[in-house]
Parts: structure tokens; sequence; C-alpha cells
């Protein structure tokens, strides 16, 4: 335990109890001048007032801050340490972006100013939809939907509406076990019935499951290329040419792009739809409540059924063009999430195209060199060249009582957040590691120097203990909910 | 690890079926809920819902994941068990007896599944992996 001691150390943190309960009748955050107006009331006026007074906290401003800070000291972030969490790629995001981002000039644009108005905004779009064209390789894009999901669902809509185009409804969506877990629910969502494609022994989808499953009723195929085993699908070329052969489509997860970037163009092997998850690959920041930004770029067969309204330019001016006869319609209000599009626009211009590859290769060595410090203490079930990503498993440590969820919770003494378990579930008690490019030799040597320590001490029992809310009962705090607050009077 | 009752068929996705007469009573087996871990959440179709052989009739969640579950046979369900979804957390206890999930009409013939024994074995084979 030698390097929890050397790497952790003590804090006083402080505790804070709900706001309710510190709360002060008559506390305040606002100096409102005196009233120069007659007073109504409000029964005066409407017809139906509430009698009693909400009872809402009362709090004076430097309580307020307080609670909050508080409570933040609680929690942890990608910018406190590594944040290693596979599939996610919770990598840093540089302050500029959020720097241009909120400045005036752009934080302050109105969707509803006159286009004359706005052109530098839709440049801001416009270069940015060129820029996904680029990375890609297809030749349309879409910036509106407002979410990695939203984008496999508006991709699902246009995949249907081609069929439809073609006078015939396709009902079956075929998804890889390696694919995300959103992929099967997206296409539920858009009335699909799924069908699962085991991947081989080697991690990847092979031509002769895809044969033995592949028929007219076939919409598309939905994969994650890399795969969510961090693998490249080798195949992909000749599955591809396969569901073309019976008028299918290939729906490529963007989630793994991270990995690709300036190495590989899905447009090139033959993808027809593809989402991007701007904060992943184009470090917009991760969820929080959003909002998100999930941008969908489209082979020619679906260029036709974009959503609506579509950017055009007409000599240098930019236009947004309605007129669109096999169009989906809107997917969102207005443009989509435009302060996230000026972040990845700012990501992109910042790094250039040999720089996104450079996001990438680093992304790739970054993963390897975690996968070559802990190959020879955990067990690999697919042995495989990995990309940004890497899936382990407890096999090795099932004699000593040290499973992955236990792994996992005592990396959080160790003050840091533990990787993904349990995912991808063709991994059984899968660890999944993706350090991302962000993250230096140092910090990487930081995890892999608590999860050797973790694996050489398998006798330490519940985990967290260190840390400011020890461990949660997991199952209790999934049955019985808590939502609100109970007074006690 | 638990014994797998003769009297009961198996499929690959760990659910059980028992056949007594027109009707099939369908659980999941005592290796998937070990698998699982603690189940928090049991999603169950109405009485009356139909469904094919293979087809998924509802999902089983737990702490680690949730999970698809599958019918054994094509058939329209005849009963819900109710006190397994105020309380899914019972599953554990007695998963081949009292903790069934639905009670189902049969429309075909259970076809392709597994014994106990040959259960028993196939479940030795994945836990290797």
């Amino acid at each position: 335990m030698d390097f929890l001691k050397k790497s952790t150390g003590h804090a006083v943190v402080l505790e804070e109890p709900p706001s309710f309960e510190t709360s002060r009748p008559g506390a305040v955050g606002t100096d409102l001048p005196t009233l120069d107006v007659p007073r109504v009331e409000p029964k005066s006026v409407f017809k139906k007032v509430r009698v009693r007074k909400a009872r809402l906290p009362e709090l004076s401003e430097p309580e307020v801050i307080r609670h909050f800070t508080r409570m933040s000291t609680w929690n942890y972030a990608i910018d406190l340490g590594i944040y290693p969490l596979g599939s996610c790629t919770m990598k840093y995001n540089p302050r500029l972006n959020e720097e241009i981002a909120r400045s005036g000039e752009l934080s302050e644009a109105h969707p509803y100013d006159p286009i004359e108005w706005s052109q530098g905004h839709l440049r801001v779009m416009w270069e940015l939809t060129e820029d996904l064209k680029g990375v890609t390789g297809m030749p349309g894009v879409s910036l509106q939907p407002a979410a990695g999901a939203h984008g496999e669902l508006t991709g699902l809509m246009l995949v249907s509406a081609y069929h439809k185009s073609k006078g015939r409804q396709r009902k079956t969506i075929l998804t890889a076990d390696t694919a995300h877990g959103t992929n099967p629910a997206s296409a539920a969502l858009a009335g699909f019935q799924i069908v699962q494609i085991a991947t081989g022994e080697d991690g990847v989808i092979h031509p002769e499951a895809l044969a033995a499953v592949l028929n007219d009723d076939v919409a598309a195929l939905m994969t994650t290329n890399p795969n969510t085993l961090g693998i490249f699908e080798k195949n992909i070329q000749t599955v591809a040419n396969m569901l073309h052969e019976k008028d299918a489509l290939l729906y490529i997860d963007g989630a793994n792009l991270n990995a690709v970037l300036g190495l590989s163009r899905p447009g090139d092997f033959g993808a027809d739809v593809i989402q991007f998850n701007l904060h992943k690959t184009f470090s917009t920041p991760h969820g929080g409540g959003g909002p998100g930004s999930g941008p969908i770029a489209v082979s020619d067969k679906l260029v036709p059924f974009l959503p609506v309204p579509r950017l055009e330019k007409h000599g240098e001016k930019i236009v947004l063009v309605d007129n669109a006869p096999q169009t989906i319609g809107r997917v969102k209000a207005f443009f989509g999430n435009y302060g996230m599009f000026i972040r990845a626009w700012c990501y992109i211009r910042a790094l250039g195209g040999q720089g996104l590859r450079a996001v990438s290769e680093n992304a790739i060595i970054n993963a390897n060199y975690m996968r070559s410090q802990l190959k020879d203490v955990l067990h690999m079930p697919v042995n495989a060249p990995t990309l940004h990503e890497v899936v382990f498993n407890d096999r090795n440590q099932r004699d000593v009582n040290l499973d992955t969820t236990k792994m996992a919770k005592r990396l959080i003494d160790y003050g840091m957040h533990p990787m993904t378990v349990h995912f991808p579930l063709c991994v059984k008690n899968a660890i999944m590691i993706e350090p991302t490019e962000t993250e230096s030799r140092s910090e990487m040597d930081r995890f892999v120097n608590a999860l050797k320590e973790i694996i050489r001490t398998p006798e330490v029992e519940q985990a967290p203990t260190r840390v400011f809310r020890e461990r949660v009962d997991e199952t209790k705090a999934a049955r019985e909910l808590k939502l609100t607050y109970k007074f006690k009077d | 690890m638990s014994n797998y009752p003769n009297n009961l068929q198996y499929t690959k996705e760990h659910e059980w079926i028992r056949v007594e007469g027109n009707t099939g009573i369908v659980g999941i087996t005592a290796f998937a809920i070990e698998q699982l871990g603690d189940v928090v959440h049991l999603d169950l179709p109405k009485a009356g819902s139909k469904f094919k052989a293979g087809e998924s009739f509802g999902t089983i969640e737990s702490t680690k994941t949730v999970s698809d579950l599958y019918m054994p046979v094509a058939g329209t369900v005849a009963e819900v068990n109710s006190a397994l979804t105020s309380a899914p957390e019972d599953i554990a206890n007695d998963p081949h007896g009292k903790n069934w999930l639905v009670k189902v009409t049969l429309e075909g013939t259970p076809a392709n599944l597994m014994t106990a024994d040959q259960y028993t074995k196939y479940i030795a084979d994945a836990a290797n992996h």
C-alpha cells in the first residue's frame, strides 16, 4: 500500500446539509429597491392564487456559493486527474474553446437575427460542416441533432426514408455485439427490430456471420469502428459491399472516431451514415445536463433526405434552404446547439488536419502504453491489435477473490476515476480502459501503479473508505429512490 | 453450483420453461442471476401479449447491466408473477420454483432446448471464458 500513501494526502472535506436545513427566514442574496408603484394583490388579478408560501430555502449569497462549492469538492473531474472511462473518450477540453465560445459576439447571437447580420455565425457552421465532410469523406452533413443518440435516431430516420423512397419498408437493423449500447436502443426507438450478430474469436464481424442473417428485410447494419473492444473492423469493406448488394445501408457509430482522425475515413470503406459525438472527438464539454451535439454525415444515397434548413453558399453569402422535397424535415428547433459548434470549430481550427491526425495517433499510443503496462497482470479475453482503448477482465484475479467491481471501487480510494466496468457485454466482467491522447505518461503511470497495487493486495475489502462518501449501497440506491426533500414537520 | 431441476428445459440465454399441459411456466436460471448480481428492476409484459420463440418479452436490470428476457417457446402470456415485479430482488431465492416470471399458453412445442445435464455442462463451459 506504499503507492496509496505516496500518491494521496489527508484532507478535510466539509459536510454540507441540504439547503432546506440551513435555510434562515428572510435571508436573501439580492437587494431590491423600494416598491415605487402601487402594490397589486395577486388575488385581484388571478383566479387561482396559492395560499401557502412555497418552502424554498432562504440563504444569503455567500451561503449559496459555499453550499455548492463545498459539494463540488466531493466530486471528481477531468480537471483533477485521469478519467479513463473506456468508450466515453473523457479527454481534456481546452480552455481556448470556452474562451471563444463565451465571447459576447458569439454567445449573444439570436437565432431570429436577420441572415445578413448572422453571416459570421453561419460561416462557423458552414466551415464545421465542411470539416466534418473532410474528416469522414462523406458528401452530406447536418449539424441539427442535439446529442449523439439523437444523431443515431436521425440517421435511422434517413435510412427509413431511403427505403420508403424505393417503395418498401424494411424492418430489421443488424447490430454487432461490440456495437455501442445506444445502437439497439436507437433502432428500437426508430421502430426497427434488432438482430444481433456475434463477432468472431478475433473480436470483429465476419462475412459468414453477416451472410447468415442478411436478407431483403435488413434496412441497415449498425456498428462502431473501431468497435468497443478497440479493434478495427478489418472486414468492414466486405461487410459494406455485402450490405449494398442487398441495397441495405451501413451505419457507422462515430463514438470511436477519436481513434481514426486522418487515418481512416468511413466514406472510403462504404459507410452511408455516421453520427459525431462532438463531446468525445471534438472536445466539447461532456454532459452535466447538456447541451450536447450529435451532427451526422451521410453518403450520396442519403443526401436528399437530410433535415432542413440546410446551409448553402451562394457566392460569398451563406443562406438557409428549406426547399428539399424528400427531406425528413426538422429534427431540432433553429439550427442545433450552436455553442457546441463553436467549440468544435475552435478545436478543429486550432489543431488543423495534421494536428487531428496526431490526436488519434496519440490516443492509440496511450491506450497501447496502458495495454503494455497491464497485460502481465490482467487477462485480455480478445488478444488482437487495439487502437484507442483496451479491454481486459478479472479472470486472473478469480482465485484471490478480487473482481472487476472491487478493483474499480478501490481505485476511488487512490483518488482516480475508475475505468468502465461490465461493458462491452460480450466480455464477462469487462475492464475497459481509454486514457485518451490528453493524458501524460506520468498520469497514466499513476493509474497503472494504483491498479497494480490493488491487484497485489486483494485482501482489502469494502473500498472506498478514504473518500468523503464511502461505499454506497448501489442496489438500495436503485430501488429506493429519494428524489424530493421531505420536511420533518 | 446450483442444482438444475430435471423437469425444466433450458435456453442458451439462461431462461427455463416447465411445461404443464398447455401451459408453459417461464423463469430465469440461478446461473443467470449469479451473473447479473443484485437485481433492481424487472420489466414484464402484460397478460395477453403474444410472443414468438426467441423473441424478447421483457428486461431484467441489475446494478451491472440490463438484459433482455427471451421467450423459450411461442405463446401468449396468461399470467405475470406480480409479487416479483414489486420485489424483484426476491428472484434470487428459489428462481427455479416460486419465482417464475410468466405463465404462457403454448402455441408451439418447445424445440432446441437443453436438458438439465446439457445446461449444467453449457454453463460450466461459459464460466471458463
